[in-house]
């Protein structure tokens, strides 16, 4: 179990003069749960998963972001005084180790570079990362050192140096099983990263990975965005999987009620001018569906 | 001193009393015809090479340095007269260390994180004793030699088989008269290889192995002269990625290849110079009609590179494909290209240029494709891709094309562009670091490079590119 707790959230734009986007965010996300959050746009929900997930385009300029874990989690024992992550100290990929996952609006192209290669080398490169983190600082160090001093292991005659803790004949079981829970071909493993994907099968892909990455938390942009139906379901059986087998927290954004439909949520919140404007259960959804954001915004006006 | 002395004594003996006799051209400074007489005497050449020698001599005397092409590398700092004590048989002092405890810190560091083998390093370092897979290419020798294949160092080969080698030797190919630094290597060349496939022939295990093996095969300057024979097929595969180390800074080879009708020629080259050398090469083959040129380069380390293997497409239908890839660090300028003469119709080329410069390197692709008048249907693509680590770091591309032919297909692209922001976020949101992202950015970025490798040289490129994105390098 874990638990996302953001606290009056503040960021600007990253550069001098930059506009300010989120204007204190208040939000949390459990193991398990699945949270909706809508709005117009503009209103900085992309910003908001950016800056968990801490996309360098963003100045932090207040509030927190926590990441809070059990005493028992990735099959450890987890001390006390590591239970508590403020995770805007953290690097992108650091926050990625402890279970952030950020499921991409619009995903990279990366040519050259397969799908299997690349998710076997972020898995393996997540394990490794959560580990040294778990470690005492000292031995963090020293591990270090040690590893620069040794280069590396083999000659080049005798194949890959690393093999990582994930094989790569385990890898491709792993690898085979989720794409057929997501329904999709064999032949995107040997495929370029999103090179030449289809808008849709991009999204499929940004849920494949976080299968295999099993996030504590993902952060899911706009993932229906671009979907036709049968994909629309396929990508939801994943993200329910998520949840259910392998008990993700989800903060899914989306301007549709389509998904979810598929994707029940537990939580509803409406974001309005970089804050969280109002929160509900599933029928708010399918009211804003109904009515828009007008009344949201009416309503918070007169509130205040 | 009588040429009947000569061959009573043995070769050491000989020099030996040469330079107790000369002491003259000892302090004689500058690279002289006497030189070049004591190379060509030392290596019992026969007199129509002497005389090649002597004439490319005279040619690189006469040309005079490149300094006006555009934005070319600042050779400034060349000085070829202190070549001399590096290629004098009679002179002690060689381009290599003595001991592998003698080469630069740097150098073996590099070595040892490339991972490998002790005693294949100090070969390939140029350090001592040669280490040869002798099994290896013993059998692939007997292999060969039952096709009628020849492959062997060119020393060797101006013995063995004059006959071809005055009609191939820097004659319609690579003239000495091409550049200057082709003069130059026609002057002092040595070691290399020579590889003749004949009709009908395909030697199926590229021929590699034992110049990865064997120090001699990859000297300063080299000659490599392949000819393929109609309807041979050969995949030849130079140096490696391990780095060469000479206290003179000047490597300057030269690479002829005859790729005969419907023959088939892939070279494959990855190089890695120390970072004090200055890489000046000349590579070119002539293609018969319906042959195919594959040329395969990775240029990596060195101070400046100029290098620009070029096709001359002579007989109709034939095709030639380039693909080339560099890599410039801080102070590193790699000016690389390629050059293509579409001399015959229905001639086909394709040139895929990949470049990355980082902490205020700089690349250049710098090419060339001429259509000559009468090439009707012929067909070029130019691609260029060049990514910047940082806005200190420079790329230019300059590709001429010279087309006097109106029925062709001419296509040209090119693309130059920091690594982005948003790629590497993107990989770190996975759990790679800052990094590793942009490592796997560039692996995947020379990945059509790498693909034409065997596995052992494209892992080996990819940890040299690793080990030089993380400025480990010396």
């Amino acid at each position: 179990m874990a638990t996302l707790e953001i606290e009056n959230l503040q960021a600007d734009v990253g550069e001098e003069g930059g506009e300010t986007i989120l204007r204190g965010v208040d939000l949390t996300v459990d193991s398990g749960e699945i949270h909706a959050l809508m709005g117009p746009n503009g209103s900085g929900k992309s910003t908001l998963g950016k800056v968990i997930a801490g996309h360098p385009a963003y100045d932090v300029t207040g509030g927190s972001v926590t990441l809070r874990l059990d005493g028992n989690e990735f099959g450890e024992e987890i001390p006390e005084d590591m239970q508590e992550w403020d995770l805007l100290d953290l690097e992108p990929n650091e926050r990625a180790a402890l279970g952030i996952f950020l499921g991409f609006q619009y995903p990279v192209e990366i040519e050259g570079v397969t799908m299997v290669n690349f998710l076997r080398t972020a898995l393996n490169t997540k394990l490794e990362e959560r580990e040294e983190l778990f470690e005492e600082e000292e031995a963090e160090a020293e591990a270090e050192d040690e590893e620069e001093a040794e280069g590396y292991e083999s000659s080049p005659m005798e194949g890959p140096a690393d093999e990582g803790e994930i094989g790569v004949a385990e890898f491709q079981q792993i690898l085979q099983e989720k794409m057929e829970l997501l329904d999709m071909d064999e032949s995107f493993a040997s495929r370029y990263l999103n090179v030449g994907f289809s808008g849709g099968e991009k999204k499929q892909n940004e849920v494949l990975q976080a299968a295999i990455l099993e996030p504590e938390i993902a952060v899911l942009d706009e993932i229906d965005s671009g979907l036709d139906i049968d994909r629309l379901q396929d990508v939801s059986d994943g993200i329910n999987a998520l949840r259910d087998e392998e008990g993700a927290g989800i903060l899914q954004i989306t301007h549709y009620q389509r998904i979810l439909d598929y994707v029940e949520p537990d939580h509803v919140h409406v974001m309005l001018d970089g804050e969280i404007a109002k929160s509900g259960d599933a029928d708010l959804a399918e009211q804003l569906e109904d009515e828009g954001y007008d009344w949201v915004r009416e309503e918070v006006y007169e509130a205040a | 001193m009588s040429s009947e002395e000569i061959q009573e004594t043995d070769t050491e003996a000989r020099f030996e009393f040469k330079k107790e006799e000369s002491s003259a051209f000892q302090t004689e400074k500058g690279l002289t015809e006497e030189t070049i007489r004591v190379i060509s005497e030392d290596k019992n050449e026969p007199e129509w090479m002497l005389e090649r020698r002597l004439r490319a001599l005279r040619l690189f005397q006469e040309m005079p340095m490149p300094t006006d092409w555009p934005g070319q590398p600042d050779l400034s700092e060349v000085d070829v007269d202190e070549i001399v004590p590096y290629i004098r048989p009679d002179i002690e002092a060689r381009g290599g260390a003595d001991n592998w405890e003698d080469l630069p810190d740097e150098i073996q560091d590099t070595f040892d994180k490339l991972g490998i083998p002790e005693a294949e390093k100090q070969a390939l370092s140029g350090v001592g004793a040669q280490y040869e897979s002798e099994i290896v290419y013993q059998n692939m020798k007997e292999q060969w030699e039952d096709k009628g294949v020849v492959f062997m160092d060119m020393d060797r080969a101006v013995q063995e088989h004059p006959d071809v080698l005055r009609e191939h030797f820097m004659t319609s190919c690579v003239p000495p008269s091409d550049n200057k630094f082709a003069a130059l290597h026609g002057a002092i060349w040595s070691g290399g290889s020579f590889v003749y496939v004949p009709e009908d022939t395909t030697v199926e295990m590229p021929v590699q192995a034992y110049f990865r093996m064997n120090s001699e095969g990859m000297g300063q300057f080299e000659h490599t002269l392949i000819i393929a024979e109609d309807n041979a097929e050969v995949h030849y595969i130079e140096g490696c990625s391990a780095p060469k180390y000479s206290e003179f800074n000047l490597h300057s080879g030269g690479v002829e290849v005859f790729v005969g009708e419907n023959a088939h020629v892939q070279y494959s080259t990855v190089q890695n110079w120390s970072r004090n050398t200055y890489n000046l090469n000349t590579k070119r083959a002539i293609c018969e009609a319906d042959g195919t040129m594959e040329w395969v380069s990775g240029s990596m380390g060195s101070k400046a590179t100029m290098l620009y293997p070029s096709t001359v497409l002579k007989g109709p239908g034939a095709t030639d494909n380039h693909i080339t890839i560099a890599f410039a660090g801080e102070g590193q300028d790699i000016d690389t290209g390629a050059k293509v003469y579409h001399n015959a119709p229905d001639t086909k080329s394709t040139i895929e240029s990949k470049s990355i410069s980082k902490d205020g390197g700089r690349t250049n692709y710098r090419g060339l494709v001429h259509i000559a008048d009468g090439a009707e249907n012929s067909s070029t693509a130019v691609e260029c891709d060049a990514l910047m680590f940082d806005n200190d770091s420079t790329s230019d591309t300059m590709p001429y094309m010279e087309i006097q032919e109106s029925q062709v297909d001419v296509a040209h692209e090119a693309t130059v562009g920091k690594i982005g922001d948003e790629d590497v976020f993107y990989l770190q949101s996975r759990g790679l670091d800052d990094d590793d992202a942009k490592q796997m950015i560039v692996a995947g970025f020379i990945e059509p490079i790498t693909e034409e490798l065997p596995i052992e040289y494209a892992v080996e490129l990819n940890r040299l590119i690793e080990l030089e994105m993380e400025g480990s390098l010396g």
